[in-house]
């Protein structure tokens, strides 16, 4: 399916071998969350990304698009969250157009588990998949090896115990879909607070029955930064260089085809 | 035995400003402590305002160079145009994560201005291809602690392309002064809508 | 060891078909040191000194305490400080740091009975250097900063490794956001890499010289350097408390930080 490229393996299990450690990669703390209610189901997320104890990215998203109305919250590895569920999400797509029916949510979390399950937890994503289809709402958590659990409300990664102790004093059956979301949010902003794994804003995704899926991207932003004390903007001149050099279009054209900027963003849909 | 991000050294920083982009990197090339060369440029171009740096084992700073070289040229010729920093970055996150259970030792940057929109782009990669977008500026290797501080302290919005000069610089230098595997001199580019400009900065020789 | 032409270990594919021969030895074992994190700042002007840390205490991914003080006042009364004319700053090991504060303060009070005057803040570096020192094979985990005005009346600033090796300097950041809050310090304080714009050409460029700034300035810069370690380092939040000395005391102020 994915066709990982192992020629770097044996020089890198030699050198892991001599004692070198494996390379860090970014994320392992996550606080994800979901819930049901009685029209649809509702998945939460917070925005930060790791790297040891650094923040590499502030603003990350961490809520993937499976299909229409199947979305995925991604803890563990972030690589491996933003490739699975991109393979998954194509295939779930194949899958729908090769039989003509809406795709379900428990066929991409068996194709999920089935593909994790392969690789011996060695691809570290850890998901909660959510979403409505013909049989009803489905919520379910998948675990790199290939576990899987149905639950009415679920959390995922570092800041899961935060999370859930929200769910698990204040969750009640028959929840609306601002309750849901409420508590979703809710949870999340325990993880952000108590996980220093997790951080910064929320991000929520309602999908809910004959309606399209809402993605409300950084619907909470509790964690802004104020504004600076003093302004660091230097002199010019302040930094000493020795050599310069100025490549303009002008002289550029010589070598190269250029075509000027429209500025028209409607020219082109640029993926951002 | 250490890392192998940290065998070789070097630091490499992205940054966004008005209608402008900088990108720069250190010159050190080292094996553990000592210093083997004071020109080692990790920034390559690959398009008239398309650049990537690399940080992290030398070797594959070089093979992946290369690599992208190459993917970049078979791209326009079979697009008969040039890439996009959008485009290249899809294609080094890809790249990349194809060798997931092999990784390329590298800590990858982009800068660059979307020829289309206009708009500036940086974003930056782990070593398995996930992609971080940022709006303010992207750090790598090992100095990339320090200059998570200085650009946190002295990174504003909306700087001109002389006001970005002065900042990125300053937050390259003092950062790399700070790691013991990086500096020996530095190499910034300003990248505006038509022009680019590459400056050799003077910073420590020790 | 393994050779690039031979077989990968087990160890490195994480799995081996060769069968276990007996149970391994187990060997175990006690470390009595944890890291709690944080991190502490301290800058000298030509009248004060400033020491300022944040508040949070983390073990793991988890909050111990979003208000424990790392900067203490030294040789003052026990409940309230009054009367103390050093500052110390610990980060690290909170349990050493809490041990060896009480132990320092313990020593500058013997002092002040025994010779009848306050423990000048150069002896009192040197003794605190000799703490350290004792332990040197069991040492205090702790980065400590000391501060105080010397005989001059000028700040005075010495920060510490955990076995005794000490220096009096300008500035220093220690602690978990040390590597991101020096650099930043010695553009600003020192003004390195800064030149004098139209000074001269290349290398005959003079560069800016670093002169003591205001209480003021120094404040603000604390403050800056806290919030953009806040941004990017997860063990440093909560609360910033600055502790200022001059002649006229100490000061005490807390700005809170983010809590996430």
């Amino acid at each position: 399916m994915t066709g990982f490229d192992f020629s770097n393996y044996n020089r890198n299990a030699a050198l892991h071998a001599k004692g070198v450690p494996l390379p860090k990669a970014t994320s392992t703390g996550t606080t994800i969350v979901g819930c049901i209610y009685d029209n649809g189901v509702v998945i939460a997320a917070d925005t930060r990304a790791t790297s040891g104890p650094i923040v590499a990215d502030k603003n990350c998203e961490k809520l993937h698009y499976i299909a229409p109305k199947i979305w995925c919250a991604g803890a563990g590895t972030a690589a491996d969250t933003e490739f699975t569920t991109a393979l998954i999400s194509s295939n779930v797509e194949l899958h729908s157009l090769s039989t003509g029916r809406p795709p379900r949510v428990i066929t991409c979390m068996t194709m999920l588990k089935q593909h994790l399950f392969r690789y011996q937890g060695h691809i570290g994503a850890y998901l909660v998949v959510a979403g409505v289809d013909p049989t009803g709402v489905g919520l379910y958590t998948v675990h790199a090896h290939g576990s899987t659990d149905k639950l009415p409300y679920v959390t995922m990664g570092s800041g899961s115990l935060a999370a859930m102790s929200v769910f698990e004093s204040t969750w009640k059956p028959n929840l609306d879909r601002d309750g849901a979301v409420a508590l979703c949010a809710e949870a999340i902003k325990a993880g952000i607070f108590n996980d220093l794994g997790s951080g910064s804003n929320v991000d929520v995704c309602v999908i809910e029955k004959d309606k399209p899926s809402q993605l409300l991207r950084n619907y909470i932003k509790p964690n802004e930064r104020g504004q600076k004390e003093r302004n660091y903007r230097f002199p010019k001149g302040t930094t000493a260089y020795l050599n310069e050099k100025v490549i303009t279009k002008e002289d550029m054209k010589k070598y190269v085809t250029i075509e000027e900027a429209s500025g028209d963003s409607n020219l082109m849909e640029v993926d951002m | 035995m250490s890392s192998p991000f940290d065998i070789n050294g070097g630091a490499c920083i992205a940054m966004v400003g008005k209608d402008c982009v900088a990108i720069a990197c250190d010159l050190r090339l080292g094996m553990q402590a000592l210093t083997v060369s004071n020109n080692f440029p990790k920034i390559f171009n690959y398009g008239p305002s398309t650049f990537l740096g690399l940080t992290g084992l030398a070797t594959d700073v070089s093979t992946v160079s290369d690599l992208f070289r190459y993917k970049v040229n078979m791209y326009r010729l079979r697009e008969e145009r040039n890439i996009a920093p959008q485009t290249l970055a899809n294609l080094v996150s890809s790249s990349l994560y194809e060798k997931r259970f092999g990784p390329f030792f590298v800590s990858p940057v982009i800068a660059g201005i979307n020829s289309t929109t206009g708009k500036p782009f940086i974003c930056g990669f782990d070593s398995i291809g996930c992609i971080d977008f940022a709006k303010d500026f992207i750090v790598s290797g090992t100095a990339s602690e320090q200059l998570f501080g200085t650009c946190e302290g002295l990174w504003e919005p909306d700087l001109s392309a002389e006001d970005l000069f002065e900042t990125i610089s300053q937050a390259l230098l003092s950062a790399v002064d700070r790691d013991a595997l990086s500096g020996w001199g530095a190499q910034v580019y300003i990248i505006e809508k038509d022009k680019v400009t590459k400056r050799l900065l003077k910073g420590r020789q020790d | 060891m393994t050779t690039l032409t031979g077989q990968p270990s087990s160890e490195a594919i994480g799995y081996s078909f060769s069968k276990a021969t007996s149970a391994p030895i187990r060997e175990h074992s006690f470390y009595p040191y944890t890291d709690n994190g944080g991190s502490t700042l301290g800058i000298t002007g030509s009248d004060f000194a400033i020491l300022a840390g944040d508040t949070r205490s983390v073990a793991g991914y988890n909050i111990n305490s979003r208000y424990a003080p790392k900067v203490f006042k030294i040789g003052g009364d026990d409940e309230t400080g009054e009367g103390a004319h050093i500052l110390l700053s610990v980060v690290g090991f909170a349990a050493d740091g809490q041990a060896l504060k009480e132990r320092l303060d313990a020593v500058v009070k013997m002092y002040k009975y025994q010779h009848g005057k306050p423990m000048s803040v150069m002896a009192c570096a040197q003794r605190l250097s000799t703490i350290f020192y004792q332990k040197r094979f069991f040492p205090y985990y702790v980065h400590a900063i000391l501060a105080g005005l010397d005989e001059d009346g000028k700040g005075a600033l010495y920060s510490y490794d955990p076995v005794g090796s000490y220096e009096r300097e300008q500035c220093r950041a220690a602690g978990s956001a040390a590597s991101l809050i020096m650099p930043f310090l010695d553009n600003q304080v020192n003004f390195k890499n800064q030149y004098i714009p139209g000074s001269g050409e290349g290398h005959a460029l003079e560069p800016k010289k670093p002169e003591p700034l205001p209480r003021n300035t120094v404040e603000q810069l604390v403050r800056d350097a806290f919030t953009s370690a806040v941004e990017r380092h997860i063990e440093v939040g909560d609360g910033l408390q600055m502790m200022v000395i001059t002649k006229g005391g100490i000061e005490e102020i807390y700005y809170p930080l983010k809590k996430d």
